[in-house]
């Protein structure tokens, strides 16, 4: 049976990368005595996967990863449980239990949701940048252009030239920081790091990271071309 | 939310910034404000090799049992946090709080390894706290523990007590004395003369050490009074009862141990002449096995790990070994946990236990013979026959096994020649084993065999305390003569031999046996800029070869001269429980090819008995 768990990562564990998280709930599991289903073989692991990893130091409040238990029965109180072996700064959303037929989260993501602000008590960055008066119409400008946008995109072997305008599906004002939906998952994947130096150097603005802090808001699958949230699949738990 | 001592800057910049952030799963945070004494436990390496280490964690977890008492954690910040941190003036810090070191009561160190002693420096210096002790004032109390402060001498100007022996015993006591001390605002010198008092504290300043001119000690003795002359080694009797961390620290990294630590028993019954370890915890205390079931899974429950595995020196001699791991299959099984075993004597029952857990094609088998001959086996008291290696294997490669591990040392004391062609010969008469119990269709392959040699370094407190080390050209030379021998054998195909650079084994020997005029030298390669010298690609042998040259000091006074038997040596004045009259017995019939039974065979009078209890009244 599969169940989909959301959860959101924030404060101090933002600087637990991927690996370690996964790490850190296949431990969780365990202590809160969730049937999860393992593999055959002589080190059997648990079957789990997470939607998409989730960068060093971004915070994110719509996370979720796939796993398959052996018994509903055993589920019963399964959210408490698990909320109760968590640490601070990582907390559980929802459980959902889906559909058999239902694809992992890892393949039906397509889109991811950033929020980009300032970060808390550092030097400004840009002054005003995030609260300037007219950034909702340089965002428009920006997204709405109808040229390329092309970038230099590094892989592990390669480089590759690309054109990020298509991945780019929505960039708005949102408090005091800039909300973005773009392209995730693994046919086409974009930093919003990224996004953000295009949009400074399209405005001709000068572009630092370091004062910025990042959190996901959500991750989308799409039907019919309209974004829908991983977390909508299933049935409450 | 817990504010962290680095800003988000450094904690973007630096490799793995969970090693900075605390709030793993079993950490303990307390309210500092009800608190009387913050306790700060180091282990002087990264992370991931400190939160390995059971001993902090049973002496953390004693140490949160008490309302009084905040226990929290360090570990030497990796070389890029370390450059932050001097960057940008930011002191050292504890993990829980992220409260600077200098603001605690106590600052203890775990001393495993002499490699860390430069590390040891790291710590005090970003703590800001003066490396030498006589310059503290009103900074938290230095205070050293674990396997090398069986010889403290070189730290010694750096910490201001040493606590020889088992955690459990004498700390509460001197954390009692502390929080009565500081109720009544008294003198740090005060303290530390009512400190030296508790057995098993060693309080440096208050012994004086004079030299002869040929460089030996002349004298060591006590300069206040009331001091004792001898410090004797602290040890837990009662193991049934005593602490066990329960719920220990799981970290986000992956640590080196990265599992459930199942200590089943303390000392060795073997006395191998070499072996530090199984002359100072002696005498052997197990666990009791019932007990060690409830901890299995009590600790399995709290932690999730998925992985369990047993400690101790010499496994196979903890007498329900076969129960306990039994159990624990039974018990994994069901929880899809993993067990990792010890190195165990090969035999049919672990044979059968490894081929329960382990994928046979994938697992290998290990043997430390230590020495290639039976002459030197004898001479390094390594109960270990050439018949009983070569049945192990053939049992085994019946079984299915076809990986082999050797372990091997050179530069022992008597060692000829001969003895340095017996380790190729053995590894193949293993390979050739191989070849003559399972005929060829059956075969998976080749037999695997890998040798690898270290060098010996004489430790305090063995019977080869006295012995003359090599040098590192001897070491080169020897390794290569080994080298060349493997080449002659006739399976030199299934063999492989791999040996280590001498020049770390060279400077481990010198700060080993070294006395107190050594510390100038560690400070020296400290501020050279050495640390992490047990990290190869970190280690600067310059540095350190500079630093003996400017203190004066002789790498061969401390390491290729043998030492007389009424030399007076600078671990004396510590009392392990094993007598310096039997280690020299030891030592002679060492020299004469003569064995002496384990503990369990025969009592052998090592002095240990004295504590009462354990192997030397099982029997």
């Amino acid at each position: 049976m599969k169940i989909r768990i959301k959860f959101s990562k924030y404060g101090v564990m933002k600087y637990v990368g991927h690996l370690d998280m996964m790490r850190f709930f296949q431990k969780a599991m365990r202590r809160a005595f969730i049937p999860i289903a393992y593999s055959e073989g002589f080190s059997p692991h648990q079957i789990m996967s997470f939607a998409a990893p989730l960068g060093v130091g971004m915070e994110s409040q719509g996370e979720y990863m796939d796993i398959e238990v052996t018994s509903m029965e055993g589920m019963e109180g399964a959210i408490k449980r698990l909320q109760e072996t968590m640490v601070e700064g990582i907390e559980i959303q929802g459980l959902k239990k889906l559909p058999e037929s239902e694809k992992s989260a890892m393949s039906q993501v397509k889109r991811a949701a950033y929020w980009i602000g300032q970060r808390e008590g550092t030097a400004v960055f840009q002054e005003n940048f995030f609260s300037q008066k007219n950034l909702d119409e340089k965002l428009k400008e920006f997204y709405m252009y109808p040229g390329e946008i092309i970038v230099t995109k590094q892989t592990k072997r390669s480089e590759k030239i690309i054109d990020i305008k298509p991945m780019i599906y929505k960039m708005e004002v949102l408090k005091e920081g800039i909300y973005m939906e773009v392209a995730a998952g693994s046919t086409e994947n974009i930093k919003p790091t990224m996004v953000l130096k295009e949009f400074c150097s399209f405005h001709h603005i000068p572009y630092e990271e370091k004062n910025i802090q990042i959190i996901r808001m959500d991750l989308y699958t799409e039907k019919d071309g309209m974004p829908i949230s991983l977390g909508e699949t299933g049935e409450i738990l | 939310m817990r504010k962290l001592a680095f800003k988000d800057e450094i904690l973007n910049r630096v490799e793995k910034p969970a090693r900075y952030i605390g709030n793993e799963v079993n950490s303990v945070m307390k309210d500092k404000k009800e608190i009387a004494i913050r306790f700060c436990m180091c282990f002087p390496d990264v992370y991931e090799i400190g939160m390995s280490h059971l001993g902090i964690q049973i002496l953390y977890d004693m140490f949160n049992q008490r309302e009084d008492v905040w226990c929290e954690r360090v570990y030497s910040p990796w070389i890029d946090a370390h450059e932050e941190m001097k960057r940008e003036n930011i002191p050292l810090f504890a993990l829980e709080s992220q409260d600077p070191i200098k603001e605690f009561d106590f600052l203890g160190i775990t001393i495993q390894y002499e490699m860390c002693y430069t590390n040891i420096l790291q710590i005090l210096d970003l703590s800001g706290i003066p490396l030498f002790s006589k310059e503290r004032e009103e900074e938290p109390i230095v205070i050293g523990g674990g396997p090398c402060v069986y010889n403290p001498e070189p730290l010694a100007d750096f910490f201001d007590l040493f606590y020889i022996g088992e955690g459990e015993t004498v700390y509460y006591h001197l954390l009692d004395l502390y929080k009565e001390h500081k109720k009544q605002r008294g003198k740090r010198k005060d303290f530390l003369k009512k400190a030296a008092k508790i057995p098993g504290i060693y309080v440096p300043s208050f012994y004086h050490v004079s030299y002869k001119e040929d460089g030996t000690i002349q004298s060591f003795f006590p300069v206040e009074d009331g001091i004792p002359n001898m410090v004797h080694k602290e040890l837990e009797m009662n193991l049934q009862e005593t602490y066990y961390p329960l719920k220990p620290v799981v970290p986000f990294l992956r640590a080196t141990q990265d599992r459930v630590v199942l200590e089943i028993q303390r000392g060795c019954i073997r006395g191998c002449r070499f072996c530090q370890a199984g002359m100072i915890y002696r005498p052997v205390r197990e666990r009791d096995v019932n007990k060690l079931k409830e901890y299995a899974s009590e600790m399995l429950k709290n932690t999730g790990y998925e992985e369990i595995s047993l400690s101790s020196l010499s496994s196979s001699d903890y007498s329900h070994l076969e129960e306990l791991v039994s159990f624990l299959i039974d018990q994994c099984k069901e929880r899809g946990v993993n067990i990792s075993l010890p190195s165990l004597r090969i035999d049919s029952f672990s044979l059968d236990v490894m081929s329960k857990i382990q994928d046979i094609r994938k697992s290998s088998l290990t043997f430390a013979p230590e020495a290639g001959s039976q002459r030197l086996r004898n001479v390094i008291n390594k109960g270990l026959t050439e018949e009983e290696i070569l049945g192990g294997a053939s049992l085994a490669f019946k079984g299915g096994w076809n990986r082999v591990k050797l372990y091997f040392m050179l530069g022992l004391p008597t060692e000829t020649e001969e003895d340095m062609y017996g380790i190729a010969m053995l590894s193949d008469k293993i390979a050739r084993i191989y070849y003559e119990t399972i005929p060829k269709e059956e075969r998976n392959g080749k037999v695997q065999i890998v040798a690898s040699t270290s060098f010996f370094i004489p430790k305090p407190f063995t019977p080869f305390q006295w012995a003359k080390m090599d040098t590192k050209e001897e070491f080169i030379k020897k390794a290569r003569i080994v080298n060349h021998a493997m080449k002659e054998q006739l399976n030199r195909k299934s063999i492989k031999y791999n040996w280590h650079e001498p020049h770390v084994s060279q400077l481990e020997g010198v700060l080993a046996r070294g006395d107190r005029r050594v510390g100038m030298a560690i400070l020296s390669a400290y501020k050279k800029g050495s640390i992490f010298d047990a990290w190869t690609e970190h280690f600067q042998e310059t540095n350190w070869l500079e630093a003996f040259m400017e203190n004066h000091i002789s790498i061969d006074f401390y390491t290729t001269r043998e030492r007389d038997l009424d030399e007076i040596l600078p671990w004396d004045f510590i009392d392990t429980g094993v007598t310096k009259e039997f280690l020299k017995k030891e030592w002679e019939k060492a020299l004469k090819e003569q064995e002496t039974p384990n503990c369990k065979e025969r009592c052998s009078g090592c002095g240990a008995r004295k504590f009462g209890g354990g192997v030397c009244y099982e029997n």
